[in-house]
């Protein structure tokens, strides 16, 4: 059964070590959902699975294989959802998701699919400056629908979503894992998930005084 | 493989044409810059002649260089890089399809105006021959080395500067060859040896920048 997995992280960021002796597992199907105080490491951790930075010790694996060794395999494997939104201002949301989808080979009818899910379909030819904050949020979540992939990252994914796209959100992780894939994900507003495992980064939180 | 980079091609190219006189600007920026010298230094033919090659060489080196800072700037600020270093594909690729939408939109619209800026500075027919095949082999020079400057200021403020400070300097070899391929035709020799140099600069510039600038991006999504 392949895992995701990473053992004995330390991420030192900014001239302090962030968190120290981190480990998590991630079989598939499961949902991974990190919790934990604001500058606990949440974003570092994500960023540390996509392999955007590199952990300062330790190793990140898909079964059992470090991901450092093959980025490229591993980019093959996982969708990130990071703070900002990547929406072209200037490009219609269809040619924005039209874009990333079509690097992995997605088609035309997942895009819409992708985005009738998150009940954007509507907004399919508007240019990516006419839209709000929360739009332009479920048209990034339509983005990683709309190119299947394994593994899921998502970086506080209900941003400026309504209680409507939230459940829109849910419905769309649990799908996603029924198709025996996996989830992680760190959020402050609890999504309502089924059997997710916690791992609460603030007890891996170094005391300054160990500096 | 070369469909992805044609797609990000694509890509750079539509956002060029929808966001902006960048190209427009570029090429304006040239024409201006060259048409300044005829003011400064007095209407005399021989002269302008003279200094033609170099004028219209460091005015194009100048312009190429405006549009250098919004190569990753954008795609820097919107999120898009990072996505952009997680794809299945390597990171060299993507930076040499960005470096070759910038020379499409600003060196090739360049290559184009130089024949009008010859005319006005009284180079002759043969001269100018050379001055365009220099100018299609220096450009894309540029674009290649200017990229790793774009992808080394990411993140700072008062990049634009700090971007001349850096590519600037590293620009002189092709000024050299490119200027002095006009001057040796102009002074009867053949430019041969100039323009092998110049293309030599481009072999060796085409793998070594994207990659030099692949390693600056992943710098800075780092941070």
């Amino acid at each position: 059964m392949t895992q995701f997995s990473g053992t004995e992280l330390i991420c030192y960021r900014g001239g302090r070590t962030v968190f120290r002796g981190l480990k998590f597992t991630v079989a598939p199907g499961a949902a991974l959902v990190l919790v934990g105080p604001n500058g606990s490491g949440k974003s570092s951790l994500l960023r540390l699975m996509a392999g955007l930075l590199q952990p300062t010790s330790g190793t990140i694996a898909w079964g059992g294989e470090p991901i450092s060794e093959e980025p490229e395999l591993h980019n093959q494997r996982i969708q990130y959802v990071g703070h900002q939104t990547c929406i072209k201002p200037v490009l219609t949301v269809s040619e924005n998701l039209g874009f990333w989808s079509g690097i992995h080979g997605g088609g035309t009818d997942l895009i819409l699919e992708a985005l009738e899910m998150f009940d954007i379909g509507h907004l399919i030819d508007v240019p990516g400056q006419f839209l709000s904050a929360g739009q332009k949020q479920r048209v990034n979540l339509a983005r990683i629908l709309a190119s299947p992939t394994k593994l899921w990252l998502l970086d506080e994914p209900t941003t400026a979503l309504d209680v409507s796209a939230i459940s829109k959100l849910e419905q769309a992780i649990e799908q996603h894992r029924q198709n025996g894939n996996m989830v992680v994900l760190s959020t402050h507003s609890g999504l309502n998930l089924s059997n997710t495992i916690t791992l609460n980064l603030g007890q891996y939180a170094v005391g300054w005084e160990e500096l | 493989m070369t469909g992805q980079f044609l797609r990000i091609l694509k890509r750079e190219l539509n956002l060029a044409f929808r966001q902006g006189m960048d190209s427009m600007m570029v090429v304006m920026f040239f024409v201006i810059a060259v048409v300044l010298f005829p003011f400064g230094i007095g209407p005399e033919a021989n002269i302008l002649a003279r200094i033609a090659p170099g004028v219209i060489w460091v005015a194009a080196l100048l312009a190429s260089m405006l549009s250098l800072e919004r190569l990753f700037q954008l795609d820097y600020e919107d999120g898009s890089l990072e996505l952009l270093t997680l794809q299945p594909f390597p990171l060299e690729l993507t930076v040499l399809a960005k470096i070759c939408a910038h020379w499409l939109t600003t060196g090739l619209p360049l290559i184009a105006t130089a024949p009008l800026l010859a005319i006005l500075m009284n180079m002759d027919m043969e001269t100018l021959s050379i001055l365009l095949i220099s100018l299609l082999l220096g450009t894309p020079v540029l674009s290649l080395i200017g990229s790793i400057g774009a992808a080394l200021v990411l993140g700072s403020r008062r990049g634009g500067v700090l971007i001349s400070l850096l590519i600037l300097p590293l620009y002189i070899p092709v000024l050299i060859f490119g200027a002095g391929a006009i001057e040796a035709v102009s002074g009867g020799f053949t430019a041969k040896s100039h323009l092998m140099i110049l293309g030599g600069l481009l072999v060796a510039a085409l793998p070594l920048c994207p990659w030099a600038g692949a390693a600056a991006l992943r710098q800075a999504v780092e941070t």
